[in-house]
């Protein structure tokens, strides 16, 4: 089955006179349960593409299918449903909701999704006991540091069992035992419950664990390629 | 259905939170609103306060809040068209509750002369304990005595007409009318009183004579012109005025005093829309300040409303979260602001002394002491005035907020 299958897509930004091509032709199709890296250079279009595909943001032109939905053509409302209740979110920026804990905000999309309190708060606390902050549960966005405030919209990104999860340099502010880590997660999360992930990243140390390498210059994909030695995992897990 | 309500319990929290961060900001236009609502409701009290006056110093001269007549003696109030003194089912109604006073009595226009000038006036032959009844006030007369009883052959005069007829107290002046066989019938006649009013007309036009004198003048009988009947609560006249007409029976003419005084009936009218209009000012002065707090909130959070969005929370969600939030502003105003007019209003119930600028308004049929009233209605009119104009005001950056693309809101910095 595929997950994902994007077709000639194309985006343009215009910036005063300057036109940029944020996505040029693109075309890539990803299996269910992949684990696949997007890397290139800043400014690349990394985060232009998950944009499409998570229906943040629409294509010029070019055709997107996620699971059964073509989300280029969905309206808003419908979008909205389909990120709610089958892709976690990682942004590269900015991720927590100032006004709510980290708790709440590992719950905050559980809670949209109408689940029981108790069950959302026994899956919030298991997930922040999994990325190491369990002690930290009452703290606002605020009162956490880059590295923790990342874990925990991981945690909320993976809570509520998305069969996708689009993550934007999820280890951009950690260090290498927490980049680690996180990666391991990710990849545990990915072999036992089948999620596919796709990881926008120019940290090396993610891309040497993804069994699938997309490689972007300018919008355009200039690489596409299966590694094999992934840490931990004997060769043949390879994908 | 369980879904909406969870999603109903994260609005509230996020809404909540939201508000006070910036306490400051949102502290300020809770006391707006609070002042808001106060100034609404203080300002319909006074003038429930100023109309109630009116009408209830109307309906001491009217007076009585219904009156029976012969049918044609509202166009024509001579002797002629008078009526039977009550009797039976009508006379048993009038003294039980909800009746409070009433009176029989004579109102004829009338001619009176001094030595110096002569007025026409309405000459009233009353007995003076049902006037009193009907809310006539002893200690108004301010010379000499009031009547004794129907069959005094004093007559008591206001104060102005004393001074247009260069009269005084004891000295005799002829009154002058017409009896039934439109003969004229005159009598001189000593004054042993002289009233005030509150209204100078009122001063120059009603004399009072016992009843009794009056109907042997004018040949009269035993009849009169008119009943006047008092419940003391000219609101409630509208549950128990048919009753009487029933008892009157179809050849008299019973009118409430809605009917018998358009004036009076239109001042009560005004009132309502007075208020509606005081509120809806105080408002759209208020909701400057509202749609402003809003705009700035909605604005200092666009990268969060785009991460909601971004995590699946649909527009309207959003909308509804903006709109939460200026009703929890309104109505926490509306509940201070309520208490607020409770605590200082109540006390000012008892009456403001406001002879200072009376002269001007006893044109207006006022008195000098002012009694606000603080009626339910008003603080509902205000509630109602607040959430609805308040949420409509609010939709302006409610529905903004929802419109953000997320992508574009996340990228703000
Ligand atoms: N809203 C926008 N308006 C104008 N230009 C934009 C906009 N969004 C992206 N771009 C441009 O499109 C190109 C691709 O941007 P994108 O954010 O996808 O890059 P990226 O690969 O994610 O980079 P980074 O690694 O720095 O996050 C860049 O040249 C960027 O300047
Ligand atoms: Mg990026």
């Amino acid at each position: 089955m595929t997950a994902i299958r994007c077709t000639h897509l194309n985006k343009t930004f215009t910036q005063g006179e300057q036109v940029i091509r944020g996505l040029d032709d693109v075309c890539i199709e990803i299996e269910e349960g992949s684990f696949v890296c997007l890397s290139g250079p800043s400014g690349s279009g990394k985060t232009t593409l998950l944009n499409a595909m998570g229906g943040l943001d629409q294509p010029d032109s070019g055709e997107i299918l996620v699971g059964e939905s073509r989300v280029d053509q969905l309206g808003k409302s419908a979008l909205a449903d389909m990120r709610l209740h089958s892709i976690g979110f990682v942004f590269q920026a900015f991720n927590l909701i100032p006004v709510l804990t980290a708790r709440e905000n590992i719950e905050f999309v559980m809670q949209i999704q109408g689940l029981p309190a108790a069950e959302r708060k026994a899956r919030a606390m298991a997930m922040l006991r999994e990325v190491g902050l369990a002690d930290h549960e009452d703290r606002l966005p605020s009162q956490l540091s880059g590295g923790q405030q990342q874990r925990v919209a991981v945690a909320r990104a993976i809570v509520s069992n998305p069969t996708l999860v689009l993550a934007d340099e999820p280890t951009a502010n950690l260090d290498s035992a927490s980049a680690i880590q996180l990666i391991e997660l990710f990849r545990k999360l990915n072999r036992e419950r089948g999620i596919t992930f796709v990881i926008a990243t120019h940290d090396t140390r993610v891309m040497a664990y993804c069994p699938r390498l997309i490689r972007m210059e300018d919008g355009r994909i200039i690489s596409d390629e299966l590694q094999s030695g992934i840490p931990g995992e004997p060769p043949a897990a390879a994908q | 259905m369980a879904a909406t309500r969870l999603s109903a319990s994260i609005l509230l929290t996020l809404a909540w939170r939201n508000l006070w961060r910036n306490y400051r900001r949102t502290g300020i236009m809770l006391v707006a609103i609070v002042v808001g609502v106060w100034a609404m409701i203080l300002f319909s009290a006074l003038i429930s306060g100023m109309v109630d006056e009116m009408v209830r110093g109307g309906l001491r001269t009217l007076p009585g809040e219904v009156q029976v007549h012969h049918p044609a003696y509202r166009d024509d109030p001579s002797v002629a068209n008078s009526i039977d003194a009550p009797e039976g089912a009508l006379l048993a109604l009038l003294n039980q509750s909800p009746v409070t006073g009433w009176a029989a009595r004579i109102r004829v226009p009338a001619m009176i002369s001094s030595e110096r000038d002569n007025r026409g006036v309405q000459l009233l032959g009353v007995d003076p304990a049902q006037e009193i009844s009907l809310g006539f006030d002893p200690a108004d007369v301010v010379q000499g005595r009031f009547l004794q009883g129907p069959d005094d052959n004093g007559l008591v005069i206001g104060r102005k007409l004393a001074e247009q007829l260069e009269t005084e107290l004891d000295k005799r002046v002829v009154i002058m009318s017409q009896d039934p066989d439109n003969n004229v019938a005159e009598r001189g006649i000593r004054v042993v009183g002289i009233y005030r009013a509150r209204l100078q007309s009122t001063e120059e036009l009603n004399v009072y004579a016992g009843r009794a004198t009056v109907q042997k003048l004018l040949g009269l009988g035993t009849r009169v012109s008119e009943i006047a009947i008092t419940g003391d609560d000219f609101r409630a006249v509208g549950g128990w005025w048919r009753t009487i007409e029933q008892a009157a029976g179809p050849d008299l003419e019973t009118l409430p005093w809605m009917q018998l005084d358009g004036y009076l009936e239109s001042m009560m009218n005004l009132q309502t829309s007075y208020n509606v209009i005081i509120m809806v000012v105080i408002f759209l002065a208020l909701s400057f300040g509202l749609v402003n707090t809003l705009v700035m909130a909605v604005f200092e959070r666009v990268r969060e409303i785009g991460l909601m969005m971004a995590l699946g929370m649909r527009p309207g969600w959003i909308m509804y979260q903006i709109l939460l939030e200026s009703l929890i502003l309104l109505v926490l105003g509306l509940v201070i602001g309520n208490l607020l007019a409770l605590a200082t209003i109540l006390p000012m119930e008892d009456g403001i002394d406001i002879s200072a600028v009376a002269a001007g308004l006893e044109m207006a049929g006022m008195g000098s002491t002012l009694y606000p009233t603080l009626e339910l209605q008003h603080m509902l009119m205000s509630t109602a005035v607040v959430v609805v104009l308040g949420l409509l005001a609010s939709l302006i950056p409610a529905w903004r907020a929802s419109r953000y693309n997320p992508v574009q809101a996340l990228a703000r910095t």
